[in-house]
């Protein structure tokens, strides 16, 4: 369904932040995309939606090149494609309902949405994405009045009432606390399976990608490095995308965590990757 | 930034000795500046006014105490004009101001050139005070409160428009990215991204702009530009220094109402 | 996280509404008698002002040909013709602009350290706070006409102006900054047993410097506009030179002194923001 071709993208600085990825997402996958900080990973989901321009290469959207068209052919492409951000990315001063709602600017006029004249089966369905995520009964707080879990479901929801087929996640839990981080992500996949979304999810924390994704590509300083399923994830191969570190676990820190056991790797990497003990 | 009074703190010296005589180098210059600016301004000024200075100023006060409180009426018609000056002034000057700022603003200006041009009228508009404006509006449209509003509208664009294209260029961008990211549209952005971002800063100038004007419509009148200007000025002519107090009076009462009217306002939209 | 707090009347009814399908923003004011009360007062206003305003339109129309000649003088400026008189009324004005902002920056210490109501005893606050009031409230222009009369023709009387109106920008500014500032470093340096000018030395000052500068430089922009101003009434500087060629339809020299007006502001603009940087 998605396929990126040869996609190259350097900087005005000057910095190759992607060299020649190709890599195709089928309808309904759930792919993680894994590396280390400035490997080029949101780089690259900025690239399928064009908020960033690619250098070079073809980003191909059930058949239709995004990186060929313009103006209104941009965004009728753009609405079949929903980003969450790390940040929630809300406008903090419109209300819940408000910010939902404008997942479907794209689907109404500019002065229908001006004067918030939304059609009702667009508001249903808000109502019932609120439900989903639970807060239906916040729908007239502002923005700001939300707690960060509560802000990123209102940024799912918002992504969801595009009725997108391919769902752009950049690191959903970076500023969550760990419960809530696996909350979210829960949210995520179960929404993306109950739907038959395809989604591309940046993420850190990789024991938390495992246990919820279909597959996982590993991303190292703009190359692809990694592909495969979350169970072929071994210490060598992450060596390969984070560098050398000491992956095991040191014996009096292990089992933290009882929904770890059904991991497919030994591995506890609820720490941020990169700054355990060296060896 | 440490004045150089610390300089003669031994222990405290925070410069090095070169930059150090920069530093007195520059204030010497600064100070002989200052001198020289001085020096002009005394060879211009016929002193021997100065030394009844102070018997002019007792009998310009005396003059004006007791106000002349008769004329109190008949200024209630002005002053509603010079209400009106500002108010309808800084509405137009906001209309203006506000579509300015879009094409100034760095982040939401669709052209270069739109945006040089948008920056090249707010300047001029800001860097001429509205009595200037007055003073030619009068000549172009004739005397009367209507070259009044058109003198608080040119100097109002500029202010606003700085004001509101800063405050543009200051928003969070990740809101912009995430609605464009939907497909919206580019006013549609501008309508749910921007706009609530700047809203309360747009409220804030705006309050803040007319507080201004109410006090710059008062002496529109000097030039023929409507408003109590114009009853200040006759009584000045006339030297009726009693009658000058009275309109003194209710301009400060005008003022301080403003005031209040715009931190209330300012309170309710923050 | 959800359904935390028992929804009330209102919100249910909007949550049932919302099953239907309907849905509007809550309004700015929720109380609906004063939203309808501020839209009437707000309409009424605007029918008040629109009669109290009666335009000449035939002046208008006479005066359109003007307009158009004073635009089209903007592309034809004249610097020359009364090129000596532009000079000395601009020389006279950015010394009136730079003297009077000193003076000013100087008087408004003492006064703006006076209107803080964390450091300074209550009568010296009313009494600060009342020259404040005063400088605030009259427009320069006509600050200068009291002075012109006390002091004669001529740039002192603008000089004074300009400064007495500074005192009363800087000084409340100034005394705002002070009452922001931190408590902890006032306290500390008093109980070293400062003096109360060592105090305001070493814990204030530092404290409000590099914004006082920014506002000295701001205001020394608006000196110099003002003193464009009040050379109309007589305070000296480039305002007379500029209404009179005003006065007598003479708009290319008019043109001539706004654009030397502008590239100066926009001059004053540049370095200031390179000096703020500086000192930062
Ligand atoms: N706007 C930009 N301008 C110039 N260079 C950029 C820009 N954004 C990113 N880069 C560079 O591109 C490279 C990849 O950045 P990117 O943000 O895609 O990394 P990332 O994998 O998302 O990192 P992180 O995990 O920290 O979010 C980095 O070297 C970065 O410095
Ligand atoms: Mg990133």
């Amino acid at each position: 369904m998605l396929t990126l071709t040869g996609l190259s993208k350097r900087y005005d600085t000057g910095d190759l932040a992607l060299s020649d990825i190709t890599l195709e997402v089928p309808a309904g996958q759930v792919m993680a995309l894994i590396g280390p900080s400035g490997a080029g990973k949101s780089t690259l989901i900025r690239c399928v939606n064009r908020l960033v321009e690619p250098s070079a290469g073809s980003v191909v959207l059930d058949g239709l090149d995004i990186t060929k068209v313009r103006g209104g052919k941009l965004r009728q492409a753009r609405r079949q494609i929903g980003m969450i951000f790390q940040n929630y990315a809300l406008v903090e001063r419109l209300s819940v309902m408000e910010n939902v709602l404008s997942g479907r600017l794209a689907y109404v006029g500019f002065w229908r949405s001006f004067f918030r004249q939304f059609p009702s089966p667009d508001i249903k369905q808000a109502l019932n994405l609120l439900e989903r995520v639970g807060l239906e009964t916040m729908f007239d707080k502002r923005g700001d009045a939300l707690s960060g879990g509560q802000k990123q479901r209102v940024g799912i929801a918002r992504a969801l009432m595009q009725n997108p087929k391919l769902l752009l996640v950049d690191e959903p839990t970076a500023s969550l606390d760990p419960k809530t981080s696996r909350q979210i992500m829960r949210l995520i996949c179960e929404l993306c399976r109950e739907q038959q979304l395809a989604a591309v999810i940046n993420i850190h924390d990789v024991v938390l990608a495992q246990q919820f994704v279909d597959r996982v590509v590993g991303l190292r300083a703009g190359r692809l490095v990694f592909d495969g399923p979350p169970s072929a994830l071994t210490p060598e191969t992450l060596t390969d995308i984070y560098g050398e570190e000491d992956w095991s676990v040191p014996e009096n820190e292990g089992e933290n965590d009882s929904e770890n056991t059904n991991a497919a790797v030994p591995l506890d990497l609820a720490k941020p990757i990169g700054q355990g003990g060296h060896p | 930034m440490p004045l150089i009074k610390r300089g003669d703190e031994p222990v405290w010296k925070k410069r090095e000795p070169l930059k150090q005589y920069a530093h007195w180098a520059g204030w010497m210059l600064g100070g002989m500046l200052f001198v020289w600016c001085w020096a002009l301004i005394s060879e211009n000024t016929i002193w021997e006014f100065l030394y009844d200075a102070d018997e002019q100023a007792a009998s310009l006060i005396g003059r004006m105490i007791p106000p002349d409180w008769s004329i109190t009426g008949s200024l209630m018609r002005p002053l509603w004009d010079t209400i009106n000056i500002a108010t309808v002034g800084t509405a137009l000057g906001i209309l203006i101001a506000f579509p300015l700022a879009f094409l100034a603003a760095r982040n939401t200006s669709p052209h270069p050139a739109l945006r040089a041009f948008a920056l090249a009228v707010i300047v001029s508009s800001r860097s001429i005070n509205a009595l200037i404006w007055a003073m030619l509006l009068v000549t172009i449209v004739g005397p009367g409160i209507f070259a009044g509003m058109l003198a608080i509208a040119l100097r109002s664009i500029g202010f606003v428009g700085k004001l509101l294209y800063e405050a543009i260029e200051e928003i969070h961008p990740t809101p912009v990215e995430a609605l464009s990211a939907t497909g919206a549209g580019r006013t549609q952005v501008l309508a749910y991204a921007v706009w609530p971002q700047i809203m309360p800063a747009f409220a804030g100038i705006s309050v803040y702009r007319w507080d201004i004007n109410i006090r710059e419509a008062t002496t529109l009148g000097l030039v023929g530009a409507g408003g109590i200007g114009l009853q200040m000025n006759a009584a000045i002519n006339n030297l009726a220094w009693a009658q000058v107090a009275t309109v003194f009076v209710l301009i400060f009462a005008t003022v301080v109402a403003s005031e209040w009217v715009s931190a209330k306002v300012r309170h309710a939209v923050l | 996280m959800s359904a935390s707090a028992p929804a009330s009347g209102a919100d249910s009814k909007r949550l049932a509404q919302l099953r239907d399908g309907i849905w509007k923003p809550l309004p700015l004011i929720r109380d609906a008698r004063w939203r309808w009360a501020l839209n009437a007062s707000v309409l009424l206003y605007i029918v008040l002002a629109w009669l109290s305003v009666d335009i000449n339109w035939a002046r208008v129309a006479q005066g359109m040909d003007r307009g158009l000649a004073f635009m089209a003088s903007f592309l034809q400026p004249d610097f020359i013709t009364r090129g000596g008189e532009i000079f000395t009324g601009l020389k006279e004005s950015l010394t009136m602009t730079l003297a009077s902002t000193v003076i000013g920056v100087l008087l408004a210490i003492p006064v703006g350290l006076g209107a803080a109501r964390n450091i300074s005893p209550l009568p010296v606050y009313l009494f600060c706070r009342s020259i404040i009031a005063l400088s605030r409230t009259f427009q320069e222009i006509i600050i200068a006409i009291l002075f012109v009369a006390m002091f004669g023709f001529g740039p002192l009387a603008g000089v004074v102006t300009l400064a007495f109106a500074t005192i009363g920008f800087m000084a409340k500014l100034l005394a705002e900054d002070i009452e922001d500032t931190q408590r902890e470093p006032l306290e500390a340096i008093r109980a070293t047993g400062a003096s109360w000018l060592q105090w305001v030395n070493y814990a204030v000052q530092p404290q409000v410097m590099p914004r006082l500068i920014g506002l000295s430089l701001y205001r020394l922009d608006i000196n110099f506009r003002e003193s464009a101003v009040i050379g109309i009434v007589g305070a000296g500087g480039i305002g007379a030179t500029l209404n009179t060629s005003i006065n007598r339809y003479d708009y290319d020299t008019s043109a001539a002194i706004l654009l030397l007006i502008i590239v100066i502001v926009l001059m004053s603009e540049y370095l200031s923001g390179y000096v703020r940087k500086w000192t930062q």
